[in-house]
Formats: C-alpha cells, sequence, structure tokens
C-alpha cells in the first residue's frame, strides 16, 4: 500500500517524537522556545559550512549549533545584556554569516527552501540510522542527567547547594539540544524543528500534571502530530513537514478544548 | 584533609565581593555534627550571602570553605517555582534524592502537611509551601541542614513547632544545623553557637557570651539581652498544626 519512501519518512517523523518529546518539556519548562530558535537558525551557517568544506551535514551543524550554544552561555554570565537580547543577537547574525556565505557559495546549487522547512520524504536508510541511534544515544544521557537537570531546572541554587552539579548538566544538556538539531534539520528543517519541540511538549502541558506525564504526553503528542501530518500530506498533497507541525496544532487546540470542558464538569 | 571528625563545613576568613562591593567579608566558623549554630544580624548583614558561601553556591569567593559532607538539605530563603513546571509535592520530595514513599509521608507527616502529598505545588499557601521545604530538606536525613528563615509565613503556633522539630531532627538525626534567624527568642535558647553579623562577623560565641557583648547590645538595643532570661523555661506541652494539644513524652 505505501511507497517505500513513505515508511522511511513514517519511521524518521516517528524517531523524532520520541526525541522532541522529551526534549521539548524542558524547552518549556526552562523557557527556552526562543533558545531552541536560535540554534535552529545557526544551523543554517552549519550546513553552508558543511557545503563549503564538503564534510556532513549533521556533523556540522552539532559543531556550529554547539559553539553557539556555549558562546551563549558564556555570555549569559559576562554581559550585563538579558537572555533575549543575547539570543536574538546570535539568531540573526548567525543566520546573517550563513546567508552571506550562501552568497559566496554561487557554484553550488543551493535548495533554500528545503533546508528552512527539510524534506521528510527524501530521508534515506542512512538518515533513518543517524536519527535512531543518534536518538538513542541522546536520549540516554538525558535520563542519566534527568535528576540533577530537572532539580536545576526548579531551583539552581537548590541544586547547587545539595550537590547536583547544575552548571555540568546544562552544557550537556546544551549540546544534546544542538543534537537533536543537528539530526532533524534534514527532515523538519531550520524553520519547524522548533515548532515539533514546543508545540506538542505545550499541549501535554495542558494535560498534564506531574513532569513524567508531560514526557509521556509529549512523546504521544508528537507521535500522533508525525502520523496524522504525514498522512494528510499524503492524502492532499500538502508539504509533509509543515503538515507534521499543523497536525501538532491542531493537538494542541483539542488540548486546550479538553481543558474547558473538564472545567465546567467542576462547576 | 579532615582535622576533626565531627566538622561539617568549615569557614575560613571568606568573604564575597560584587561590583567591587563587599556583601559580607572575613567571616570564620564552623558547623560541626549535632550542634546549631546560628547567624542573626540585621537586613543586608551577610547571613543569606554567609550561607550560601557555606553551600558552595558562590563562586570567586575570598578565603576558603572546606565542606567535608556532600549530603546537604538546604531550606532558601526565597523560592520561586515556575508555573510552567506540572510539580506535585510528592515530585517537589524527590527533587535531589530518591525516596521512598514511606520517608516521603513521614517527613511530611512530620512538618504537618501530610494532607498535602498529592496536591499542585504552586496551590499552596506561604506557610504550607514553607513546611514542604522543610519536610524535603529532612527527608533525604542530611548530614547538614542549612535553614535561611525556615519559618517565614507560618503562623505562630506553627513557628515555636518547627522551631521545636528542628532541634529533634538535630539531634536524633546527629547533623549539624546553620540556621538563619530572626526570632532572637528562639536562637537565644535553642542554640549552640551563635555567629552576629554586620557585614563581617561583629561578635561570636555561645547565645549567653553573645547576648552580653557590648556590639550586640549596640546592634540589636539594650532589650535584646533581656531575651535570654524570658525564655529559660520549659513548657509541657506542645501543640499541632490544628492547635490540639500534646503532651511531652
Amino acid at each position: 500500500m505505501f511507497d517505500d519512501f513513505f515508511i522511511r519518512a513514517l519511521t524518521a517523523g516517528l524517531g523524532l517524537a520520541f526525541i522532541t518529546g522529551p526534549l521539548g518539556c524542558f524547552v518549556i519548562w526552562r523557557r527556552l522556545s526562543f533558545f531552541a530558535g536560535t540554534l535552529a537558525h545557526s544551523a543554517l551557517l552549519g550546513v553552508t559550512l558543511a557545503f563549503s568544506f564538503d564534510i556532513n551535514i549533521s556533523f556540522s551543524v552539532l559543531l556550529v549549533s554547539s559553539a553557539i550554544a556555549l558562546i551563549l552561555l558564556r555570555l549569559q554570565k559576562t554581559t550585563k545584556l538579558p537572555g533575549d537580547a543575547l539570543l536574538g543577537l546570535l539568531a540573526h547574525s548567525s543566520l546573517a554569516i550563513g546567508l552571506v556565505v550562501i552568497g559566496f557559495l554561487s557554484y553550488i546549487r543551493f535548495d533554500i527552501m528545503g533546508l528552512l522547512f527539510g524534506d521528510i520524504l527524501a530521508v534515506n536508510k542512512k538518515d533513518l540510522l543517524v536519527i535512531w541511534v543518534g536518538g538513542a544515544i541522546i536520549l540516554l544521557i538525558l535520563k542519566i542527567i534527568w535528576k540533577p537537570l530537572f532539580a536545576s531546572t526548579v531551583n539552581y541554587e537548590l541544586a547547587e547547594a545539595e550537590g547536583m552539579q547544575p552548571e555540568k548538566v546544562n552544557i550537556i544538556f546544551t549540546i544534546l539540544m544542538a543534537a537533536i538539531i543537528a539530526i532533524s534539520i534534514k527532515m523538519v528543517g531550520i524553520l519547524l524543528i522548533t515548532g515539533m519541540l514546543i508545540i506538542p511538549a505545550a499541549m501535554a502541558r495542558n494535560l498534564a500534571n506531574n513532569p513524567q506525564q508531560m514526557v509521556v504526553l509529549s512523546i504521544i503528542g508528537g507521535i500522533l502530530a508525525v502520523l496524522v501530518g504525514l498522512f494528510s500530506s499524503m492524502q492532499f498533497n500538502s508539504a509533509s513537514g509543515p503538515s507534521i507541525i499543523t497536525a501538532a496544532l491542531l493537538l494542541f487546540i483539542l488540548s486546550f478544548l479538553k481543558i474547558n470542558k473538564l472545567r465546567q464538569l467542576k462547576k | 584533609m579532615k582535622e576533626n571528625n565531627n566538622t561539617l563545613v568549615k569557614l575560613e576568613n571568606t568573604g564575597l565581593q560584587v561590583d567591587k562591593k563587599w556583601l559580607v567579608k572575613g567571616v570564620s566558623f564552623e558547623v560541626q555534627r549535632g550542634k546549631i549554630v546560628t547567624l542573626i544580624g540585621p537586613n543586608g548583614s551577610g547571613k543569606t550571602t554567609t550561607a550560601k558561601l557555606a553551600l558552595g553556591i558562590h563562586k570567586n569567593i575570598e578565603g576558603k570553605v572546606h565542606k567535608f559532607t556532600d549530603k546537604i538539605g538546604y531550606v532558601p530563603q526565597k523560592i520561586s517555582i515556575d508555573w510552567t513546571l506540572p510539580l506535585r509535592v510528592s515530585d517537589f520530595m524527590l527533587l535531589t534524592e530518591n525516596l521512598t514513599n514511606n520517608e516521603i509521608d513521614t517527613a511530611l507527616d512530620l512538618t504537618g502537611v501530610e494532607h498535602l502529598k498529592n496536591n499542585d505545588l504552586r496551590n499552596l499557601s506561604g506557610g504550607e509551601f514553607q513546611r514542604v521545604l522543610i519536610a524535603r530538606a529532612i527527608a533525604k536525613k542530611p548530614d547538614l541542614l542549612v535553614l535561611d528563615e525556615p519559618v517565614q509565613g507560618v503562623d505562630f503556633k506553627g513557628e515555636i513547632a518547627l522551631y521545636e522539630l528542628i532541634k529533634k531532627i538535630s539531634e536524633k538525626l546527629g547533623c549539624g544545623i546553620l540556621l538563619i534567624s530572626h526570632d532572637l527568642h528562639v536562637v537565644m535558647s535553642a542554640t549552640d553557637y551563635v555567629v552576629c553579623l554586620n557585614g563581617h562577623v561583629c561578635c561570636s560565641g555561645t547565645p549567653q557570651a553573645v547576648a552580653n557583648d557590648s556590639k550586640y547590645k549596640e546592634l540589636f538595643g539594650d532589650r535584646a539581652s533581656t531575651i535570654l532570661s524570658i525564655y529559660e523555661h520549659d513548657h509541657d506541652h506542645t501543640h499541632s498544626t490544628d492547635g490540639t494539644i500534646e503532651t511531652k513524652k
């Protein structure tokens, strides 16, 4: 019934949902939505560098995004600018540099739309391997640092005082964020990875009353978004990446309706 | 590296400078197992800063802090929990330590908030939240308890009960306590060692010694030193959180 490429797209999307679910919860809890966007923007620079030096895209995106993330952590400590101003500074300047470099690479045919929105239908077997193996590693590391990371999310000083080493786990978490962007850029692109991180987790927040529950719901939401998005893109011949995000948005709206209904029932 | 097996944390001439202003300077004292050390002093005298120095929260400090334990329970003066976090009391209890359900119940019961176990953390009142904070800090059976104004917002009856609980815990667990309190009554009656701060250590010693120190009188007024005599008597009963009388066992 399905063509092979569709199965691949499904497998890739589902793998992505498993990783963005838990990471997305931390993005919401730590108010990092804009941070995820900044990393995604800096990924463009990573891609252009990959083309310039003919290296693996995921690898160079991981390098550039990690570098930008670590620069941000450093700047937060040493300047008096608020976090969102620093994020804006890094997001737009790395995007601009990326575009300038693309201009110099006129000899390469460059699919900017592909970079911005990704093409999940074009993933090959090697990409699948990167997503599932890379994703498994990301989730494993997240599980190991879960307790200190969560403690420092709730309260940094409390975590520091009680020996949870928040600074160390912050850096690890930041690199995990760069990694998820690196492995997913080809599928959903720069603009949509932030959506995949935030929207299912936001939906889960509407329904959950404890952290574990929110993570599980966030993963389920991501899976549903991928399934609904991909099947409807097949049905209506719509762009697949944006269809996934639209499906996620619909789930978010549904979760709102459910809350209001529950409130009415309580009354 | 241990010089005294009972020493849990030792500050040697420590201080912290932020933007060329000394928040606190030249502080030395140590907290030993089974002892309660209290920091007192007016607002802005560096009590919280000193506690954070002892905990190792501040980096780039002056002087030295030796910590001899990692099992620390901390009740901070101010804590804000983001509403974006879906967090029940029971989740919060597990923040830095893996506890059994039983241990959680016992700790919450001790501070009189067992009935709130499944409540959302942000729906608690100030006093209830403070009790949960104390429960969390003692549940992990720490070697060192650092309590920064632990009973703020707690009703008067509860205040005394909680201070008695803190004293009992220090005896039962044999842990050391670093306490910050504005309540001179409690400080003078339940403390082994008092450090009076005013940007530096203005005087320190046993409660009796500090109460008679002229610098302490200067800082808190003459009436403060009479507190000790008011409080040197015993109660024959206590009150639980709902007000019922419990005879002392």
